[in-house]
Parts: C-alpha cells; structure tokens; sequence
C-alpha cells in the first residue's frame, strides 16, 4: 500500500512538473520573454560603469543635474527645495523618523556615494549637502520586483506609481538600490469622531492627494506639473540659481543634455546597472 | 387533519418573524430612496445621467488609468466646458458636497468605496 502511493505521488508530482513547466517555458521562448525573466536582459556588455555602456536611447527620458556645490553655498536652498516637494505633493512629516515620509532629502557624501572611494577624500566634500530622490532610472529595479505593476515606467522615463494598486509588499524597497521609496506606516490624514480632519503636514494642498496607510510612495516627477507645461516643484524653487537642471536627457539639444557635456557629473552606485537618471556635479 | 388551527398560526407567526427586516423596514419608512443633491448652477454633466447613476464608478476607473497609467491627462470638452479627469479637481468642482451627493447613495446601497482615503473632499479646506 505504501509503496503504490508513493509511487502515485511521484508520477503525479511529475505529470504536474511537466504539465505546468512546458507550456510556460515554451511560451517563453515563443515570446523570447526568457532573457528578460532571467535578470540581465540588456543587449550590451554590461560594463556596469552606469551610462557608459549605454545602447543608442530611445523616447523620452527625463532627467535633473543637481549642482552640489549650488545647493550648498545657496543658504537655505536645499530646505526650500524640500519643503516645495514636499507641499505640493501632501507628503506627511510624523515628526520621528520611523514614520519618515521622504521624497526629496539631503545626505552627506558617505551615505550618498558608498562606492567611491573615501580614503583621504577632499576636505570640501564632507560639507557638502546631496539631494536624493528617486532616480527614475532607466533600468529600474524597483519596476521589476514590484508582483502588481504599480510601480511602472510611463512613457516619459518616469519611474510612476499608481497607489490603487500597490499591495504595500515593499518588494520595490527592497529591490531600490537607494531607498529611495518611502513605506506608510500610518495614514496620512486622520478623521476625527467629530468629523474634523487632521493632516500631518500643514497646509494641505487640495490638488493632490494624499496616500493610505499600506502603501509605498517616493517622488514622481512632478509628473502632473511637467503634464501642464511646468518644472518639478523643486527646480522651480532653485530659481535662476542654476542647482538644478531638469529635461530630457536622450535629446541632444536639451539644456540638461548640454549641461551633461559640459560638466563631470557621478551617479548614485552605478555598479547597480539601474541606470540613474539623476546626475550631481561635485 | 389535526390541529390544522394551530399548524396555520404557526405558519403565519413564522413567515411574519422571517420577514422581519422587510416590514421593520416599511414601518420605520427606511425604504425611502435617498435623492442626491445635484449642483444648482450646472445643467449638464460629462456624461447622460442615467449614465451616470449606473455606470459613475467604470468612467471614474477609466479615468484614473488614463491618467495615471496613461498619462492622458487633458480635459473632457462636452459643449464647450472644460472638465478635467479628476475626481477633487474635477467632480468636485460643481459636485461639492461629499456627503449630500456620494455617500447619501452610497450609505444607502451599503457600499464603501475608499476614494476618501486619500483623495481631498473640498470640505476639508475650510
Ligand atoms: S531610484 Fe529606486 S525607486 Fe527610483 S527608479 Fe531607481 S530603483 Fe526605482
Ligand atoms: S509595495 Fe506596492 S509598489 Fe512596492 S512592489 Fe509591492 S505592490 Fe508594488
């Protein structure tokens, strides 16, 4: 008895194996999805050196070149750029950071550039403000891990997400090499029993949204300005500093694709193979 | 047969328990269809109303795709009148007040839709 049903056992186990596994795999490679599903997925050799080994771009990818050395001798201005975001986008400050809700933020050199080399480093640098966000990169990490599709690239190169559908898996944290996304632990907005509103963040802007609890959110863009003709929120805010510089970086007569010329900029853990789409000039 | 006198009067006491909620119901003239408060000064909406009443939820989902996913952000043009695909920014604008026009139906059709959650009722800028 015992012998016939492990023996049952293993055909079915195996029928089941094979039944499932062909068609998919066939499909598969019908559709030449193979490569993609398992991991490297460019054409090019991977030189992992960022955009050097880039293949020949195509559509739209926008970009912004942050000027360091402009955002930290420009007192306040990276404060500023924040607090622009930050508004415009209802972006909740719980005032601990185990709740922190961040977009847009400043870091020193070590925590922004873990790869470089920092044995002896300029003097200059520890003083320096970084800005990161998001990258938007060209190759994002976070849009492959994400099982729903609510992180996803749109056809401006911009790295989106759609909270009706994220899940709150943090699958896409884990796999951004940046931690540049954001996990709500708490709802933003809370209703009181006597109907009153309270919102972690004042003023609240009433043309956007706010989040839930159970979601992940990370900066976007300005996605609905760029949609109306205007800059992100925080280069508005440089004003006519020059700290940044956003555009699309695949046209070559962009001003951000000049700029890109004419200086030396790093991106964040090139070795990453994301393709960052944000570019500092140290 | 016996005691058909009583076999009927339990009957009826039963089917009149069952139907509780029914004539409870009637008696407390809860059945009352509640009637959404429409704004004043509009005539027309993006779409035919009775379009509208059925069908309010699918062009509210359309839209969030075309927007979000799609990008399609532009304006709806009906008869001249800009309406833009948004539900704070948009419907709101001529439907203001949440609880005389959404949730009444709503709360009457026992459904919870959680737009509210995140998106900003005009009410709440006061
Ligand atoms: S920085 Fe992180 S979250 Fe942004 S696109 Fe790249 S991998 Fe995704
Ligand atoms: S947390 Fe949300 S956005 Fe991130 S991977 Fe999960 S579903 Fe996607």
């Amino acid at each position: 008895m015992d012998v016939k049903r492990r023996k049952f056992l293993k055909i079915a186990g195996l029928s089941a194996v094979a039944g499932v596994a062909a068609p998919s795999a066939f499909n598969m490679l019908l559709k030449g999805d193979a490569v993609a599903s398992s991991g490297g997925g460019h054409a090019e050799k991977t030189e992992n050196t960022g955009h050097a080994a880039k293949a020949e771009p195509k559509g739209i990818q926008y970009g912004l070149v942050i000027d360091v050395k402009k955002i930290t001798h420009t007192k306040g201005l990276a404060e500023k750029c924040i607090d622009a975001c930050h508004t415009e986008h209802n972006v909740p400050d719980f005032g601990n950071p185990k709740d922190e809700i961040k977009w847009l933020w400043v870091d020193d050199y070590e925590h922004s550039f873990p790869e470089h080399s920092h044995h002896q480093k300029n003097d200059a640098l520890h003083e320096m403000q970084f800005m990161l966000l998001c990258n938007h990169c060209e190759k994002p990490s976070c849009v492959r891990a994400c099982p729903t599709k609510a992180t996803f690239k749109n056809k401006d190169g911009i790295v989106m997400m759609d909270y009706h559908r994220c899940i709150g898996c943090r699958f896409c944290m884990a796999a951004c090499p940046y931690g540049a996304r954001s996990f709500n632990w708490r709802n933003p907005r809370e209703q009181y029993a006597n109907g009153n509103f309270k919102f972690y963040k004042k003023p609240l802007n009433p043309e956007f949204p706010t989040r839930m609890r159970g979601v992940v959110e990370k900066c976007n863009f300005c996605a609905k300005r760029l949609s109306k003709g205007m800059m992100p929120s925080c280069v508005e805010a440089c004003g006519n500093t020059g700290a940044m510089v956003f555009g699309d970086i695949n046209d070559p007569k962009s001003e951000i694709s000049k700029v890109l010329r004419e200086n030396y900029t790093i991106q964040r853990k090139p070795a990453s193979g994301t393709y960052p789409s944000v570019f500092y000039i140290i | 047969m016996y005691d058909s006198g009583k076999v009927i009067t339990g009957l009826a006491i039963f089917v009149a328990i069952i139907c509780f909620p029914l004539w409870y119901n009637v008696i407390n003239g809860a059945e009352r269809i509640p009637i959404p408060l429409m704004p004043k000064d509009q005539k027309k909406c993006v779409a035919p109303s009775d379009y509208m009443r059925k069908s309010h939820m699918v062009l509210l989902n359309d839209w969030r795709d075309e927007v979000v996913r799609t990008g399609e952000r532009e304006f709806q043009v009906i008869d001249g009148k800009k309406y833009e695909k948004s539900l704070q920014n948009g419907c709101m604008n001529c439907h203001q007040s949440r609880e005389k026009f959404c949730t009444s139906c709503h709360t009457y059709a026992a459904v919870t839709p959680y737009c509210w959650d995140c998106h900003v009722e005009p009410k709440e800028m006061n």
